[in-house]
């Protein structure tokens, strides 16, 4: 009992550990004098409403002191800090998880009273006041990032298996900075890109929805290629020698051996680049502008899109506030849904693909 | 003596093809990139060369307007850094080193997701739900500790401040900041972790001593780019600020210092003239800065590349 005897001297009182019991008596006194103190400030009227928010964060903090202190009387200070540290870094970890849990319940509760057939079937055409719907934006949304994605899948891909396959040197080397320089491109720069791109040739009152695509794609291009580059390289090179040694060309190599083993990953890669460009705005407002209207037409006229829906409904509310305010959560409901779909068919299928033995 | 006899593979038609495109395809990227610098040059030029006086009435010109746009981005972002650096590494941490190894990948899940939420939501959310809900909090902050320059009054009756926008960026980059501190606290040497566990050292001991300094590095590119996700964004900032152009360090009123992007959003689509070149003009701005700054994440994240012990 050595160890027992050196570390007793650390603490005043004699080493003894925390045990389980004292953690959880602890953490339950903690909620409940905080919860205690926020109900007395409720009922007293000191505040609005119960404050649950609050009454979590107080708790953590409470509970996180009275455990140091704790410790610090039965196991020593280096104890007593390690418990003080893992404390905060847990608390760090649920505060975070605060907003998330806000903003997909806010979401979700106002998004739903208008989530209903007329908001999928009717686009705000002629719509002042309550009624009208999105799908004017959903079609938009869903034509301008197709676009981008027939753009971007395209040149990222062969960038990646440029950079893999075939690239040595200085030029690949730049390739691979200035893609990753890309990837920090700011959105709206993107769609003032796009913007300045157009008004060259078409003047300044352009707006259509192929340029919006050309700006998603700068934003999409960077992801692709990184995550495809990434997937490529995990591509074992025994499989690549032993398609020379018999004879086949490289190209063939590669399409018919390399890109099949990898397509789980590319493809979960490429989803999540959709993923991330379907819900960006600030390009989509500068060089698409928006339409009450459905307008399938890519290459002439603004078009709505989701996301610019839900901030134009939001920034011009009518005189029916509420009716506008109720579309533009429910456009973010179905914004964030897409987005969800998107990310977890993303793992789902990345999950399905990849080939045996290396999942 | 005989030359050596070359072996040449014959040269096929479709590896011609194939090498070619895909060489085209990686020079369009560096071709698209150097675009996008030419084409705002070329549509900011009649900003920058307009006569000071057709841009703004009090005569200021371009960086007169400019210089309080500047200061709004890089104030707000630091300020949005300042909140999400430690709760981040604090993420991190509880991720790699804390939570129980088979939470672990799905608590990553949960943080990736803040990540995807678009950010017309998060102004949404910031506007309706963030704003009003800190607003109280500000008023006490004033009464109380008002007498600091930063918080000092009059408060804002909305809650739509620069601080609150801070903390809507804040959310948005702590999953990028997260992502990447979290990869590389991974890749700690596990010789290191377990020397240091060895000599007697506590979970917290180990962490400052092996799992920190391996990680500096990649800490800083990663504050890096969150810092350059930050400066950029812009729907989050146009919806929940109450802008205007000042500078300002006030935290709680009223006024604040907008930023360049928030700015372009709010005024291109009714921009005309002059007024669109130099709204281009500002994101020509932003573009460079970021470009800085991302660039510099990019050198330190090579640095440790080629360095660190653990490839």
């Amino acid at each position: 009992m050595t160890t027992m005897n050196t570390l007793s001297l650390t603490a005043p009182g004699g080493y003894r550990p925390l045990t389980r019991s004292v953690m959880l008596t602890t953490l339950g006194l903690s909620v409940a004098v905080s919860f205690g103190i926020f109900v007395i400030l409720d009922l007293g009227g000191t505040t609005q409403s119960f404050n649950i928010v609050g009454a979590v964060v107080v708790a953590a903090v409470i509970n996180v002191v009275l455990i140091y202190v704790l410790s610090r009387i039965s196991e020593g200070r280096r104890k007593a800090t390690d418990r003080l540290m893992t404390g905060l870094v847990t608390t760090a970890f649920l505060i975070t998880l605060l907003p998330l849990i806000s903003l997909i319940f806010t979401t979700v509760v106002n998004g739903l009273p208008r989530f209903d057939l007329t908001f999928f079937s009717s686009s705000m055409r002629n719509v002042v006041g309550a009624g009208g719907g999105g799908l004017h934006a959903l079609m938009g949304t869903l034509e301008i990032t197709g676009a981008a994605t027939l753009i971007s899948v395209p040149v990222g891909l062969l960038s990646a298996i440029y950079l893999v396959e075939y690239g040595r040197g200085r030029l690949s080397q730049a390739i691979t900075f200035f893609v990753d320089v890309m990837t920090g491109i700011p959105s709206i720069v993107a769609g003032l890109f796009a913007f300045a791109l157009f008004a060259i040739f078409f003047g300044p009152g352009i707006r259509f929805g192929i340029g919006g695509a050309v700006a998603l794609s700068v934003l999409m291009i960077p992801v692709v290629v990184r995550s495809t580059e990434e997937m490529l390289k995990l591509v074992p090179n025994e499989l690549r020698e032993a398609s020379y040694a018999l004879g086949v060309p490289k190209w063939l190599t590669v399409v018919k051996v390399v890109l099949p083993t990898a397509v789980g990953g590319i493809i979960t890669g490429i989803m999540l680049s959709i993923s991330r460009i379907i819900g960006e705005t600030a390009p989509l407002l500068i060089i698409v502008g928006m339409s009450t209207s459905m307008n399938y037409d890519l290459f002439s006229d603004r078009m709505a899109t989701l996301p610019v829906f839900v901030y134009t409904e939001y920034a011009n509310q009518g005189a029916d506030t509420q009716a506008y305010l109720d579309r533009a959560w429910t456009g973010a409901l179905v914004l964030i849904l897409i987005v969800m779909v998107l990310n977890f068919g993303a793992r789902l299928l990345s999950r399905l693909l990849s080939p045996k033995g290396m999942q | 003596m005989t030359a050596p006899i070359q072996v040449r593979s014959p040269k096929r038609r479709g590896d011609q093809v194939f090498s070619t495109s895909a060489l085209v395809a990686g020079v369009a990227i560096l071709i698209v990139l150097a675009a996008v610098a030419i084409f705002l040059v070329a549509e900011s030029l009649p900003a920058f060369l307009a006569n000071p006086a057709d841009i703004s009435s009090d005569g200021s010109g371009f960086w007169g307007l400019v210089g309080p746009l500047v200061f709004g981005t890089i104030w707000a972002a630091a300020l949005a850094l300042l909140i999400a650096l430690p709760l981040s590494i604090g993420i991190a941490l509880f991720i790699s080193h804390i939570a129980p190894r088979k939470l672990a990948q799905g608590l990553g899940y949960i943080i990736d997701l803040l990540a995807a939420v678009p950010s017309v939501v998060f102004g949404l959310w910031g506007i309706t739900v963030l704003a009003p809900a800190v607003q109280p909090f500000f008023v006490w902050l004033v009464d109380n500790v008002g007498w600091i320059p930063l918080f000092a009054g009059p408060v804002s009756g909305t809650g739509r401040t620069v601080l609150t926008v801070a903390v809507v960026l804040a959310v948005m980059i702590i999953p990028i900041i997260t992502a990447i501190s979290r990869e590389v606290f991974l890749q700690t040497p596990r010789l290191h972790e377990e020397a240091a566990l060895a000599l007697g050292a506590t979970r917290w001991e180990m962490i400052q001593m092996a799992v920190l300094p391996f990680g500096r590095p990649g800490l800083i590119s990663a504050t890096m780019l969150g810092l350059g996700r930050a400066l950029g964004e812009t729907m989050a900032v146009a919806m929940v600020l109450s802008p205007s152009v000042i500078i300002s360090f006030a935290l709680l009123q009223s006024q604040n210092p907008t930023t360049i992007a928030a700015n372009i959003a709010l005024n291109f689509p009714e921009a005309s003239g002059i007024g669109v070149n130099v709204l281009i003009g500002t994101g020509l701005l932003l573009f460079i800065i970021t470009l800085i700054v991302n660039s510099i994440a990019r050198v330190a994240i090579n640095r440790r590349k080629a360095f660190s012990g653990a490839n």
